[in-house]
């Protein structure tokens, strides 16, 4: 059922997102960013909480929120390649931040259109939620490009680092055109939401006295049909290790 | 059952490096206001109560959720902990202190001290000294437990365990907040603890194994914390008090959080229960050391012992001897680790009828002073990490400064 594949990369791509963001604590430039990065992982969290059951609903297997995290394998993961990617310098995860955070506003618009109550919901919740990842991302975009040579020259660099994973996250794939077609799951297929997401980053970016990249020479694919990048497996092994190393358990 | 899991809140716009900026209203007015940290907007969400996803706190029903699982708790249920709300409303007191009189008189009265009062310098710097180290401590005390959060074995433990983190970076800066109210700013505190001029916990320098270390932490040394804690809230410095309050309350979600992680384990499998008693074996004792040794006899030296400990309690900063404080800790814990099913690793632990109270042995004092003095496991681990990640975001507090007062300059020059 297209639904529940669809809604199942948006989980992993919240789960997987969270799961890098969570490693930015105590690790932060400073201690209120350990705080921010920490809640954007946890509102993350939320979000593929809420899905995952509700996939295992719909698909019929009624799998649970640790089944898919804990106890699936790489190549059944759907999310995008940005989010998998490993943790960079602080102005990589606001490069990331601001694309991400700008395409989830006009995700869980959309989401909060869809007939489906659970994923309607969800997104109504995450709305908000998102609204904030954004101008957090935002914010420091700004102060970044605008504030000394160092931080406009790794700004700079981290928009040209994250372009090649942006394209994926606006891909008609055969799922999201038919999930989007059966209408529960929401209004907008991704092709469908990059224009506004473009215009937001577009001018963050300017009042940032910084340049949009030119087209990246490639550029990621594959990752909602299971393909990913090399950081993924590790990422997995930290993630899933203890579970499965206690076949059964309750924690 | 509604559970709250700890404080959440997003940052707004965030204040990079201006000293005394990120005083919080609530600590210098003392009054009762939503619980925030300086340049962070709280933000409750609806529906965030990660735990109940799950159902019953407990998973049990022999262990009672009302029943008081830590000294806050319990200060609570006995209606002990509004110290400070009797110590001295605002209203009580006509006019600062404006001399030293004035401060013993207030002292003498159990009032509290305010930062527009005039205090000893000696008093100053003692609170100083104790709220930078104890602000250290809970930015320290990231580090052990924010080792798993990509490694919590189930989503919910992961939430809660993010949540446990930030809620102690938030004491953290709450509690810089409290000492820039004695004129020294936060900068400068963590380049003491950068330094290694100030302290922290040396309970952190020990090293999380085993996903049960994350229980064994929040049950004992959350629950140790929360026993020195409490008594603070009626601590003579008013910024400090009010800040504990805030503080106690969310140690105690920590300490019940911990308390359930065990408790899930001890009803797991074989090798659950294992680690379990393999962390309560290795956080036992270091958990009865963080009261610090007797404030008198044989163990007792260092910056808490003798005079300087007689000096603190005439200040009403300190309120217990850190025996009296241990000997509480281990009334309380023993029943809860047989309830939990665990060994404590004390074979002199027993019920003494005649003094109502157990009996346990000594604490290995001659390994406190050596982990205190830089050598237990994690010392240099800790502080390298810290550093690490504060020289690593030097460049990103820079560029904060430097578009804030690009800014102002803009600001300034439009308005001209
Ligand atoms: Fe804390
Ligand atoms: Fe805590």
């Amino acid at each position: 059922m297209a639904s529940a594949t669809y809604l199942l990369g948006l989980a992993d791509d919240a789960l997987i997102y969270a799961q890098r963001l969570g490693e930015w604590m105590t690790n932060a430039p400073q201690i209120e960013e350990d705080m921010a990065l920490g809640n954007i992982a946890l509102d993350l969290l939320g979000q593929a909480r809420a899905l995952y059951p509700h996939v295992g609903e719909l698909d019929g297997t009624g799998r649970g929120e640790d089944d898919f995290a804990m106890l699936r394998y790489e190549r059944e993961f759907r999310n995008v390649h940005l989010v998998e990617q490993e943790r960079g310098d602080f102005a990589q995860e606001m490069a990331r931040l601001l694309w991400f955070s700008a395409y989830q506003v006009e995700l869980h618009r959309s989401l909060s259109g869809a007939t489906d109550e659970v994923v309607r919901g969800v997104g109504q919740k995450a709305v908000k939620e998102v609204r904030y990842h954004l101008d957090h991302a935002q914010q420091w975009v700004v102060r970044l490009g605008d504030g000394t040579d160092e931080s406009h020259r790794r700004m700079q660099a981290a928009l040209d680092w994250v372009a090649p994973y942006v394209d994926e996250l606006f891909d008609d794939d055969p799922v999201s055109v038919a999930a989007v077609r059966e209408g529960s799951v929401g209004v907008h297929s991704p092709a469908s939401l990059r224009p506004a997401v473009q215009h937001v980053v577009e001018l963050t970016v300017s009042q940032a006295t910084l340049t949009m990249p030119d087209p990246p020479a490639w550029r990621s694919r594959g990752g909602r049909d299971g393909i990913h990048s090399r950081p993924m497996g590790y990422l997995l092994a930290e993630l899933q290790h203890i579970a499965r190393s206690h076949p059964g358990a309750t924690w | 059952m509604l559970v709250v899991v700890g404080m959440r809140v997003v940052v707004g716009v965030l204040m990079v490096g201006c000293a005394g900026r990120g005083i919080h209203p609530g600590i210098l007015s003392g009054a009762r206001q939503a619980a925030t940290v300086p340049g962070v907007v709280p933000r409750t969400l609806p529906g965030s109560g990660v735990i109940s996803h799950t159902g019953r706190m407990y998973g049990n029903d022999v262990i009672d959720p009302n029943e008081p699982l830590n000294a806050a708790e319990q200060a609570a249920a006995e209606g002990t902990d509004d110290g400070v709300a009797s110590l001295s409303p605002a209203g009580r007191r006509e006019q600062a202190a404006t001399d030293l009189a004035a401060f013993d008189a207030l002292i003498a009265a159990d009032q509290r001290i305010e930062p527009r009062d005039a205090m000893p310098e000696k008093y100053r710097q003692t609170l100083i000294r104790q709220i930078a180290q104890h602000a250290h401590s809970e930015i320290i005390g990231m580090q052990p437990e924010g080792n798993w959060i990509t490694r919590a074995p189930s989503l919910r433990r992961k939430a809660i365990l993010i949540a446990k983190v930030q809620d102690e970076a938030g004491h953290g800066l709450y509690l810089y907040s409290a000492a820039e109210t004695l004129g020294i700013d936060r900068q400068e505190l963590l380049e003491r603890l950068h330094d290694g001029k100030q302290r922290y916990s040396s309970i952190f320098n020990y090293p999380t194994l085993t996903w049960a270390d994350n229980g064994a932490i929040g049950w004992l040394v959350d629950g140790a914390a929360i026993m020195n804690q409490v008594p603070l809230c009626r601590c003579s410095y008013g910024p400090y008090a009010r800040a504990m309050i805030r503080v106690c309350k969310e140690e105690s979600f920590h300490q019940r959080q911990g308390f359930e992680i065990l408790w899930t384990l001890m009803r797991g499998t074989e090798s659950q229960q294992a680690m379990a008693q393999d962390a309560a074996n290795r956080w036992w004792w270091p958990a009865l050391a963080m009261f610090g040794p007797p404030d008198t006899g044989d163990a007792a030296a260092g910056p808490t012992s003798g005079s300087h400990t007689e000096q603190s309690m005439a200040w009403g900063i300190k309120r217990f001897a850190n025996d009296e404080l241990r000997q509480k800790f281990v009334d309380m814990t023993v029943p809860q680790a047989q309830k939990l099913g665990l060994t404590l690793p004390d074979p002199d632990l027993r019920w003494n009828e005649e003094r109502g109270h157990w009996d346990f042995g000594q604490v290995d004092w001659d390994e406190f002073w050596r982990v205190l003095r830089g050598d237990g496991p994690c010392n240099a681990e800790r502080i390298a990490h810290r550093r690490r990640a504060h020289d690593d975001g030097a460049w990103v507090r820079e560029a904060a400064n430097a578009h804030a007062a690009k800014a102002q300059t803009r600001a300034r020059e439009s308005a001209a």
